[in-house]
This record gives structure tokens, C-alpha cells and sequence, in this order.
């Protein structure tokens, strides 16, 4: 048996004795989800037994080092171990944007303190992280943001406003895009760190079409950040954000492959009915289903593809921009079939039975996919110059 | 295993891309075209071919072959599809050498070391009307001496007026059946059309054709899964021809948007243009991603390759016309004139979609194994 067939073999002995059942459930409402913070409440026992399974065993950040609260796996462990979760269905235990986005950026321009300050306790789910990159006036051109950081000496006074700060109102620390240089616009912001709680600091949930509110607008109104708290170099903070787009770009191109290989057709084919032939009776949708599973299923494949290549430093460095384009325009289609196949009764907005709208609110939802993160526009444009070499672009 | 090519793939495409952009270059289709060849292919590329082991490739070692996979074979197809080079490789090294190999017997023994010589070519008599319905075989065999007697009439049938043997699927008593008929049997009349992308495939008549009982690949009522696997092998073949094809008329088209002016700019300054290239380049390379799977659970034999057979071969169809039709208008007029390359590829795309199941053949079938 090759080193690779033993650990699978370690991982699944593991995982059998240490995923509870009920965290091999499907994922239903968003307090299945654990994010983990301050003032995280775990909606059960098992929810909580799983990620301190996890946490003990570094699984939570798996391919992370160890003194950083990882498990310190090869890429090919990593992988092993997601096919051994995928295989049982188990939920991921911890999800956070200290994991997906600031982990890797420290990861990559951290100091040795930082990285051991900061990362364990994202790894245990004891700090829950928000974003702090969109403002009002600076969406899709970005580097034109304005929140200030004035120079006091040992600290920075911080006033402005970010917004589109996912879970702002419940993360308990910020990364954060500053200006710390009016001159310079590229090399002129700051990449900063700062606790949520700080004097000053103000959320206001934005009421979305979904009639959720997962996004906040965000106000700093003097605050004060110690100068010991930033990623990187001081006015090289667009550096950092850059190389954490590609982060966040790479997890968001993950809705569209909806995980398993499961057929948007086969699971409306029960509700629709089938005519004699045991296809599903609507033609013109079966069709366009049809069409839609060969797309998720071929953008699978990439999402392996990529994550094969990405892991191993073969990957074009703009190829997130193709994956998160491509699996964004995905994850829309999927839900305009979604509300299709789900007639008059997906557009229930608060019955019981459709648990509170939740497919017309998930359908609403998906439409900022394609924006946040970088427009599709803009991920056309990035492909356009740093991967075809365009003229312009 | 990961899904990238491992370091001996990579030296195989490092010595077959080289080759085959030199020997066989889009200016050797033409000259194959315009001369009006009567073959479909240069034999004597074929003979190339055969020094660098391509035809046997996937020949099992014990038969005289290279032992490969689908994964090495994808390798030289997608740079037969990038430089449109006329070949019999899908059909002869691909697809009949995997229905041979998997039969095994007379047939097998008698071909297969014949094919990684180079000395035979084996055409596909699948396809019966002008639409690929493997499910709805008509021809029939029945018993008659000590063999059987094969009537029917299948098109689409590639390299089926030079191949020495056709593989042909017959409705037997008790389900599908392979046969291997020569070419100079009694009763076969090959009947070969050029093709829109120059190549020939025939009308083939069987006319009361009479086959000894070792004509039969494999067992007699037992060609289904023989059949399965041809057909898995060829589509998946075809699908990494037309990421070959695709590339190849993608290259072409962002190198064009760099080198040609209107309004006094480069015509790939305009955003407009720019993000259906990008779009197109997205497509390319998720379709890329999907043949390399499909490949890949071929050779592990997974049970899940059918499915992601039919992914790919839709996917590569998809991606790859949207690859010649962006190429055609992105080039503008010149891009409708026969001097120019583009429209070639357009025509091979064609011809390949259409092969072994389009586009919404393989849809529906993807339908199918999700149960509706």
C-alpha cells in the first residue's frame, strides 16, 4: 500500500469515529453553517463536537502548518481528505473568512508572529473575520478608496466607510484596505487589522432584494489602529489585497460546481412528473437542465483541474478570474432553474413549507455573485490582459 | 491521480506537437484537398506515424503496442485537431483498437499487431442514417453456413473505402453484434463522399455478405458492451480532436485581434471583442478540464466514465464551435475566403461534432443516466 492509500485508509478510521452523524446531514438554513467568533452559538452538540474534532486534529485549516493550527497535509492529503469528507457528505466544520481569504494572505506575507498570533485562533473558530475592501464611491475600481488612515505616530486614526462588509455585524475583527497616502493611489494603502469593538466602529446591515441583510455598511469615525497592525508593508497594502482577490475569487468560483455531481434535472424530475417515456415532461426544460448538468458537471472537472494546478504552481496566476466568472454565471443559471422547476411554489416569500422563501431568496441571492468579488466584467477584462495578452486591456 | 499531465504525458506532447506541426500542417490538408485525393490521408504520413508509435499507442504490449491510455491518446489527437491533419488514428488506433483489445480472440489477434505495425487501417460501420442512433441498429446478421449473412446500409462510415476490415454493428438474435468484414467481401460496396471538411467517409451497403463464424469480435450476442466501449473510446477521442480544433482556431483568432487595425487601433483594444475572447477562453478551458476526466476515468475504468464521456464530447462540441464561429467573425471578410485557415477549422469542427453523437445527442444522454 502506498503512503498516499494509508492515509486515506487513517482519514477514513478518523472521520468514521469523529463526524457525527448529524454533521453528515445536508447543510438546510445558515445556522447549520458554523462561522465560529466571539458570539458564535452552536446549534447543537454535534455541530460543536465536530469542530473540536477538527481543531485537535488541524483538519479545520488542513493543508495550514502545524504550529499555525493546520495539519500540515500535502496538497494530495488535502485532497484525500476533502474525497473522504465529500464521500460521507460530512459539513465542513468551520467556515470563515479568516480561513478562505486572511489565512492565505498572512500565510504569504505575514511575520512569524503574526502568522502564529493571528491563525490559531482562526483554525479553533475563535475569531470570526469580516472584509473591509468595497466603499461607496470604490466598487469595481477599487484602488480609488478613500477610508483614511492618519499618521499618529505609533498609531493610525481611521475615518471613513467601507460597504458590502459580508457578516460585519458579526465578525469580530476587520482586515481592512486604508489609504495611508493620498499621493500614491496604487502604493499608497495600508493593509490593517483591527478588533470590531474598537471605539468608533459602527455596522448597518444593508436590506438586500433576497430581503436578507448579510451585508453591512461600516463606519470608522476615529479609530484608532496600533501601527503594529497590518499585513505586508505600510502603503504596499494593494499587494496583499490583490493576491487575496485571487483567494477570494478561488472560493467563490466554488458555488457554481455545487459539489457533488448532482443533476438539477434529476432532482426536479421527481416533483415534475414524467411522461411515458421517463423523461421529464416538460421538453423545453428538460433540455435546458440537461444543458446546465453537462456545464456543472465540465466545470467540475476544471474546479479539479484547477485546484490540481493551482496547489502545484502550475496554474496561470489570473486563472481564478476564468474559474470565479465562469462558476458564478453557473451558480445563476442553476438558480433561474432552480426557480423554473420550482413554479408558483418557489416564489412563496414566508411559507412555512418553502422554509421562509428560501429558493426565491437564494435565487435573489446568487445575482450578487457575479459582482462581488469582481464583476464579470472585470474578470473578462483580467482575463483579456494578464492571460490572452490583449492590446489595451 | 492529478488532474495535469504527468512528466512522461508532457514529453509525449513535447515530441508529437513538434511532429505533427511539421509534417502535417493545416498546408498538408490542403494539398491532400486540392490534388483530390482519392485516399482521405497520406499514407505516407501514416508511415511517420508508425515510426513514432502512434498507431499502436493503445495496442496492448502482448499485441505489439505501446500499452497507453486514452490520456496519451487525447495527447496526439488534440494535435491532429490543431493542425486539421487527415488521419485514420481516432478511428483505427482509437476506436477499433479498444473494441479489438477488449474482445480479444481471433480478431484481435489477427488486427491488432497488424494495426501498431502500421500496415492496417479499420474504419466504423456504426451510424445507419444521417443522425448517430447506436440504440437503433438495423442491420442485420443471421446464421448461414458456418457464419452469418450481414444486410443492412450504414453512412458516415470514415476511411471505409481503403480500410482493410470494417467494424460492424449487426442486430443478431439475442442483441448487438460485432463483425470484422474485409473490404473485398462479397457484397460490400463502399460508397465514399467527400465532406465538408474534406474528408471521405462512405455509404457502405451490405449485401447479403457472407462472414465466417470467427468474423465475430468478441461473442455473438454479446457486441453490446464491445459496442460501449468503441463508442466511449471514439467520442472521447473526437471530443480532445475538437479541443485541438478549437485551440488551434482560438490561437489563431487572439493572434488576428493583436495584428489587425480599424479605426486606427488594434482591433483587440476593443473591450467588445475582448471579453468574448476572454469568454471563449473560459470555455476552452473548462472543456479542456472535461476531456482530461473523461480520459482519466477511461483509463481507470471507472463506472462513472460513461457519463463524463457524454460531458465531454458535449462540452468539447460546444466550446469548439464557439471557438470557429468567434474565429470566423472576428476575422472579418478575410475570415470567409478559402485562403485563409479559419474557415477550415470551422469545417473540421463540424464534421467532428457530428461524429459519434452531437451535441444533443450526448445532452440527452446525460439526461438519461440522471433518470429523466
Amino acid at each position: 500500500m502506498s503512503e498516499l492509500d494509508a492515509f486515506r485508509t487513517e482519514v477514513r478510521e478518523w472521520l468514521e469515529a469523529n463526524c457525527p452523524a448529524e454533521m453528515r446531514e445536508p447543510i438546510r438554513d445558515e445556522d447549520d453553517v458554523c462561522w465560529g467568533g466571539r458570539n458564535f452559538k452552536f446549534k447543537n452538540a454535534a455541530q460543536k463536537a465536530w469542530l473540536d474534532a477538527c481543531v485537535a486534529k488541524g483538519y479545520t485549516v488542513p493543508d495550514w502548518p502545524k504550529p499555525y493550527g493546520g495539519a500540515g497535509l500535502t496538497p494530495e492529503q488535502t485532497k484525500i481528505l476533502k474525497q473522504e469528507m465529500k464521500r460521507i457528505k460530512a459539513r465542513s466544520p468551520l467556515d470563515s473568512f479568516g480561513i478562505w481569504m486572511l489565512g492565505p494572505a498572512l500565510l504569504q506575507f505575514g511575520t512569524e508572529e503574526q502568522k502564529v498570533h493571528y491563525l490559531n485562533p482562526i483554525a479553533r473558530g475563535e475569531i470570526r473575520w469580516c472584509q473591509g475592501y468595497s466603499e461607496p464611491g470604490s466598487g469595481s475600481d477599487l484602488v480609488s478608496l478613500q477610508t483614511f488612515g492618519e499618521d499618529k505616530g505609533d498609531h493610525w486614526v481611521v475615518n471613513g466607510s467601507k460597504i458590502w462588509t459580508s457578516y460585519a455585524d458579526k465578525a469580530d475583527w476587520i482586515f481592512c484596505l486604508v489609504r495611508t497616502d493620498k499621493a500614491n493611489k496604487y502604493q499608497g494603502i495600508t493593509f490593517m487589522l483591527f478588533d470590531m469593538a474598537s471605539k468608533g466602529v459602527t455596522t448597518k446591515p444593508i436590506l438586500l432584494i433576497s430581503g436578507n441583510s448579510p451585508f453591512c455598511e461600516t463606519f470608522f469615525d476615529d479609530v484608532e489602529v496600533p501601527k503594529t497592525q497590518f499585513v505586508g508593508e505600510i502603503n504596499r497594502g494593494w499587494d496583499v489585497a490583490k493576491y487575496l482577490l485571487g483567494h477570494e475569487r478561488e472560493m467563490i468560483s466554488g458555488g457554481g460546481a455545487g459539489g457533488d455531481m448532482v443533476s438539477i434535472g434529476g432532482a426536479f424530475a421527481k416533483a415534475f412528473g414524467k411522461n411515458a417515456a421517463g423523461e421529464l415532461d416538460d421538453p423545453i426544460l428538460r433540455a435546458e437542465m440537461a444543458a446546465f448538468d453537462v456545464d456543472v458537471f465540465a466545470y467540475r472537472a476544471m474546479g479539479e483541474r484547477f485546484m490540481d494546478m493551482w496547489k502545484t504552481g502550475r496554474a496561470h496566476p489570473a486563472s481564478s478570474n476564468m474559474m470565479k466568472y465562469v462558476g458564478t454565471e453557473l451558480n445563476k443559471r442553476r438558480h433561474e432553474l432552480v426557480m423554473s422547476g420550482g413554479g408558483s411554489e418557489a416564489l412563496e416569500w414566508d411559507s412555512e413549507e418553502t422554509k421562509g422563501g428560501a429558493r426565491a431568496r437564494g435565487w435573489l441571492r446568487t445575482k450578487a455573485n457575479s459582482i462581488e468579488g469582481g464583476t464579470s466584467e472585470v474578470m473578462l477584462n483580467v482575463i483579456a490582459k494578464r492571460i490572452l495578452d490583449l492590446p489595451g486591456a | 491521480m492529478p488532474l495535469y499531465h504527468n512528466d512522461d504525458q508532457a514529453m509525449l506532447k513535447d515530441s508529437v506537437a513538434p511532429f505533427v506541426a511539421e509534417q502535417a500542417p493545416v498546408s498538408h490538408l490542403r494539398k491532400l484537398r486540392d490534388s483530390a485525393d482519392a485516399t482521405g490521408f497520406s499514407r505516407d504520413l501514416w508511415a511517420q506515424f508508425t515510426e513514432m508509435g502512434l498507431p499502436g499507442m493503445l495496442v496492448p504490449e502482448a499485441h505489439g503496442g505501446l500499452g497507453m491510455g486514452h490520456m496519451e491518446a487525447g495527447i496526439v489527437l488534440e494535435e491532429i485537431g490543431r493542425n486539421l491533419t487527415p488521419s485514420p488514428f481516432l478511428s483505427t488506433s482509437v476506436g477499433a483498437v479498444v473494441a479489438l483489445a477488449k474482445a480479444g480472440g481471433t480478431q484481435a489477434g489477427r488486427w491488432l499487431p497488424a494495426i501498431a505495425s502500421g500496415e492496417a487501417i479499420v474504419a466504423l460501420a456504426i451510424d445507419e442514417g444521417a443522425k448517430h442512433r447506436p440504440d437503433r441498429i438495423a442491420t442485420t446478421a443471421t446464421r448461414a453456413g458456418n457464419g452469418f449473412r450481414l444486410d443492412g446500409k450504414k453512412s458516415f462510415v470514415l476511411h471505409g473505402h481503403v480500410a482493410d476490415i470494417s467494424i460492424v454493428a449487426a442486430k443478431t438474435d439475442g442483441g448487438i453484434t460485432l463483425f470484422a468484414v474485409p473490404k473485398d467481401a462479397k457484397g460490400v460496396t463502399a460508397d465514399p463522399r467527400r465532406l465538408v471538411d474534406s474528408s471521405l467517409a462512405s455509404h457502405v451497403t451490405l449485401d447479403g455478405v457472407e462472414v465466417d463464424a470467427d468474423a465475430v469480435i468478441g461473442e455473438v450476442d454479446a457486441g453490446g458492451e464491445i459496442l460501449d466501449a468503441l463508442l466511449a473510446a471514439t467520442r472521447t477521442g473526437a471530443a480532445a480532436e475538437m479541443v485541438g480544433v478549437g485551440q488551434g482556431a482560438m490561437d489563431m483568432t487572439v493572434n488576428y485581434l493583436k495584428e489587425r487595425k480599424q479605426f486606427g487601433k488594434l482591433i483587440g483594444e476593443f473591450q467588445g471583442l475582448q471579453h468574448r475572447a476572454a469568454h471563449l477562453y473560459g470555455e476552452m478551458e473548462v472543456a479542456r478540464a472535461t476531456v482530461m476526466k473523461a480520459q482519466e476515468l477511461l483509463d481507470q475504468g471507472s463506472e462513472g466514465a460513461k457519463l463524463m464521456v457524454s460531458v465531454a464530447k458535449a462540452k468539447a462540441g460546444r466550446a469548439a464551435n464557439l471557438a470557429v464561429r468567434e474565429g470566423v467573425q472576428m476575422h472579418g471578410g478575410i475570415g470567409m475566403t478559402d485562403e485563409y485557415d479559419i474557415g477550415l477549422y470551422m469545417k473540421r469542427d463540424r464534421a467532428l461534432a457530428e461524429y459519434m453523437g452531437d451535441v444533443h445527442y450526448h445532452i440527452d444522454q446525460v439526461a438519461r443516466m440522471n433518470g429523466y
